[in-house]
């Protein structure tokens, strides 16, 4: 599978810009995206950078459809090296005819270096100077260069570049629009266009859409489930959790933390959600090492709690910017003593928006902890998708007591013994409903049980328990793509998804079932779900195969082979194929 | 109207006879019910400790959460509820080893919760080992050597890092603890009580009479709390223990600087669906 040739229902176009930090090509690469989706295209990003602030290499990297597209291709077809680095990192990813735009104040390119591929020189340095276009806006120059080359609307693009600084004023809106319209000019005139092998056509114009990455539909699922708080440590890559809802904190309404620490970013969401408000926390790995305690508190004093992981590389710092799914087995086990939590794991930004609505809703009917997880390639690659309707959000605030019930309660028991092992609560503030929720093992009023008291330990461990019925009668189901019946079943959990769908586009006789959420499994659902199939492979973007391991624990049910990519990249569509061809 | 007898819950104290807490206790009980509260309309949140087994025979909402933690659950409520009066409980454990960090940084933010630590400068239910506030050289099970480092500071610390009162009292001293508890307590913003508490088990046996003969009040002193200078060097006081109000000043607090706050605490917000046609807007 080494070009986009096969493909041939579903052509893609993937562009890639790379340079130094700080050279602005994210900006420039997400602008010419959005202009993309507004003339009716898909698309699917991914950004490269280092754990820097300046310098290194950082690269974005766009796929291009006519229909929806959800991944990253590994064929590249258009490349833009601003330096050495991206160009020797970027050339093997090219296809043979596949054309490069280099930065020639920057570096030279030997011809035996290209082995027959075309590439023109892009000196943005220069060009800027010629154009009189301050340095800052040479990154916009490649947007016009680039919708010279493939003869897209120049004024679609316009639109996107004066949206994108309408908030930076009158003036830096100008002078982007110059370098727009001043790449496009030199592209015409000295890059050859008609020579170029590949355009892309405006379908319809397209106002409809968003370009989100998963925390951004996190975070708009966030604000329309009536999130009213949430507290966090700043950690790649779920930092833009924190930064969305800060930002939107004033006209949103949430309240939003920055904590002294992981450990207080947990406690203090535990602490407003026992008060009574919806809440959440975010974190990478590492952070949610921190928060492990916190973890075993919500369970203990069954607090609801939703905590978002986006996971990246380990163990340790890791690959900071990189991507990895390797922490489920940590968050589906960790915490000390054993109470019941719910993973979900949403594989686009779509799937984030739809399961974060769910995972308050579980959180508060259940009064568990729910993750939301997620990895660095969803968390902070864009899809473009359909706005998310808001008439699917459902609001389940669970067994809350109102003040005329707790009137007619005389001893308020919040832990009360139920056969659905969920208590009613009360709300800090109402009369009549103080109570302790407790660390300690407690009875039912919450008070610390002293000596030994089995019968209320039991009690208390078996009504926790008991909620795992009602909770995996609530979760949402597995999800089968593909033909029904086939030689070969994928199964996968989060953001393998996209990938794996865009292979089954290409493999005959290969099915996959996605599972939404991967803790806990119901045994029941899972055989029944996995009924017929011939040969069943795990696809993870972990070293292990995690989920396959729980498949096994919690189903006794053994995957027949793994497919497992750990190097800190996802998968691309094009490797799915190739692998999946090999276990025929 | 509340008495302080509404503030006891049914469960018996399991403090040692004759332990410092009781006090506490006593001029807690009193000074809440004095300032009018109800027992829903607080929330008291407790470490792992001496002091948080109290949790279970103090009648407000309670939250007995884990050790070093409880100021950032009890920010967490003082943001979803800021007509709660929340009181935060530790010892000297985990108010300034453990929890250390937290208590810098709510010093900071000045959020309108007291913290009461139980100062017994020692780990007494862990049996006994040196804390952050023991005196050098103290030879405890963890030290058997004699402890190496010197002394925590808690109200040095918490004027350092902006508290905005600060306060010293005396476990036996109840009636003017009580005092000095109604004034942390409506004091608006972060408030300190390092509170001696002498541990009948842990502490020197003759604990008590040592407090009494060191302990002087601030107010028949004539100081007045309003210079943070003098504030520090009272509160490093060591041959006499000043006790009262060492520092007090009004600043806004955290939750009066929110504005999602201005018109009802979060907690008496509608849970609805929230209209998001502003922030989609970014993403297009």
């Amino acid at each position: 599978m080494k070009n986009t040739q096969d493909f041939k229902n579903n052509k893609v176009f993937t562009w890639k810009i790379g340079g130094a930090a700080g050279g602005g090509q994210q900006v420039a690469g997400l602008i010419f995206t959005k202009a993309c989706v507004h003339g009716g295209l898909f698309t699917f990003d991914s950004s490269e950078y280092p754990s820097r602030i300046r310098g290194g290499l950082v690269a974005y990297r766009v796929s291009i459809s006519e229909k929806p597209v959800l991944a990253i291709y590994k064929d590249t077809q258009l490349l833009i090296a601003l330096n050495r680095e991206a160009f020797d990192y970027c050339l093997p990813d090219m296809t043979p005819d596949g054309v490069i735009l280099y930065d020639r104040g920057k570096f030279e390119i030997k011809p035996e270096e290209l082995k027959g591929k075309k590439a023109y020189p892009l000196p943005l340095e220069k060009l800027a100077q010629d154009a009189g276009i301050k340095p800052l806006a040479a990154n916009i120059i490649i947007t016009g260069a680039a919708a010279a080359l493939l003869d897209y609307d120049l004024e679609i693009l316009k639109e996107a570049i004066k949206d994108t600084f309408a908030a930076k004023g009158q003036e830096a809106a100008e002078m982007n629009l110059q370098a727009a319209d001043f790449g496009y000019q030199y592209a015409k005139t000295n890059l050859l266009p008609d020579e170029f092998p590949y355009n892309l056509k405006v379908l319809k114009k397209n106002n409809d859409s968003i370009i989100a990455t998963a925390n951004d539909a996190i975070c708009l699922g966030a604000v329309a489930s009536g999130c009213k708080f949430m507290a966090a440590y700043p950690m790649t890559p779920a930092s833009s959790i924190l930064h969305n809802l800060a930002a939107w904190a004033e006209k949103s309404g949430l309240v939003v933390k920055h904590a002294e620490d992981e450990i207080a970013g947990i406690q203090m969401a535990i602490g407003a959600g026992f008060a009574g408000v919806r809440a959440m926390t975010a974190t990478s790995g590492g952070g949610f090492a921190l928060m492990v305690e916190g973890l075993s508190l919500a369970g203990m004093t069954e607090v609801p709690l939703v905590i978002v992981e986006a996971q990246r590389p380990g163990p340790a710092t890791g690959l900071p910017t990189w991507t990895e799914q390797g922490d489920l087995s940590f968050v589906a086990h960790a915490g000390h003593g054993e109470f019941n939590r719910v993973v979900l794991a949403p594989g686009d930004p779509p799937e984030a928006f739809a399961l974060t609505a769910r995972a308050f809703n579980l959180a508060e009917k259940w009064q568990i902890p729910v993750f939301i997880l997620v990895d660095k390639y969803i968390a902070e690659g864009h899809q473009s998708m359909p706005e998310p309707d808001l008439k699917d959000i459902k609001i389940d605030r669970g067994e809350v007591l109102t003040d005329e019930q707790l009137a007619k309660i005389k001893d308020f028991k919040r832990y009360l013994v139920t056969k659905s092992g969920v208590s009613p609560r009360s709300i800090p503030g109402q009369p009549g409903g103080a109570y302790l929720a407790n660390s300690d093992e407690h009875d039912e009023f919450g008070y610390s049980i002293e000596g030994f008291t089995p019968e209320i330990r039991n009690a208390m461990v078996e009504k926790r328990a008991a909620k795992l019925k009602g909770i995996l009668a609530d979760l949402p189901g597995p999800e089968l793509f593909g033909p029904k019946t086939a030689e070969i079943t994928l199964i996968g959990w989060g953001s393998v998804k996209g990938p794996v769908l865009e292979a089954l586009k290409a493999l005959d006789g290969v099915n996959y079932l996605h599972v939404p959420a991967p803790w806990p499994l119901s045994k029941e659902i899972m055989e029944k779900s996995l009924k017929g199939v011939k040969k069943l492979v795990c696809i993870e973007n972990n070293q292990v195969g995690q989920f396959a391991n729980i498949l096994s624990e919690l189903c006794g049910i053994a995957v027949d082979e793994r497919l497992t990519k750990y190097n800190g990249a996802q998968f691309f569509p094009e490797e799915v194929v190739e692998l999946v061809n090999k276990l025929k | 109207m509340a008495t302080e007898k509404d503030f006891i819950t049914k469960i018996t104290p399991t403090w040692c006879v004759g332990c410092g807490n009781f006090g506490i206790w006593t001029a807690l009980r009193q000074a809440l019910a004095e300032l009018g509260l109800e027992p829903h309309q607080a929330v008291m949140v407790f470490d792992i400790g001496c002091n948080g087994n109290g949790a279970n025979w103090h009648g407000t909402y309670g939250f007995h959460g884990l050790h070093g933690r409880p100021l950032p659950i009890a920010c967490g409520v003082k943001m979803a509820n800021h007509e709660l009066k929340v009181i935060a409980v530790s010892g000297d454990g985990g108010g300034y080893g453990e929890g250390g960090n937290h208590f810098i940084h709510t010093c900071r933010g000045n959020q309108d919760i007291t913290y009461i630590i139980y100062n017994n400068h020692r780990y007494s239910l862990t049996t006994g080992q040196a804390s952050p506030t023991s005196e050098h050289g103290a030879k405890t099970k963890s030290t058997p050597a004699g402890l190496i480092e010197y002394p925590f500071n808690g109200p040095q610390v918490a004027l350092t890092c902006g508290a905005t009162f600060v306060a010293q009292g005396s476990a036996d001293e109840v009636v003017h603890l009580k005092e000095l508890l109604k004034k942390a307590v409506s004091h608006p913003g972060f408030s300190l009580i390092d509170i001696l508490q002498p541990c009948v088990i842990y502490n020197d046996k003759d604990i008590r009479q040592q407090y009494k003969q060191k302990v002087y009040k601030l107010e028949e002193a004539g100081y007045q709390p309003n210079d943070k200078m003098a504030a520090y060097q009272k509160a490093g006081e060591t041959e006499k223990l000043p006790i009262g109000v060492l520092y007090e000043e009004i600043r806004p607090t955290y939750e009066n600087q929110l504005p999602q706050l201005a018109k009802a605490p979060l907690v008496k917000q509608p849970v609805a669906v929230g209209d998001i046609s502003e922030f989609l807007r970014e993403f297009k």
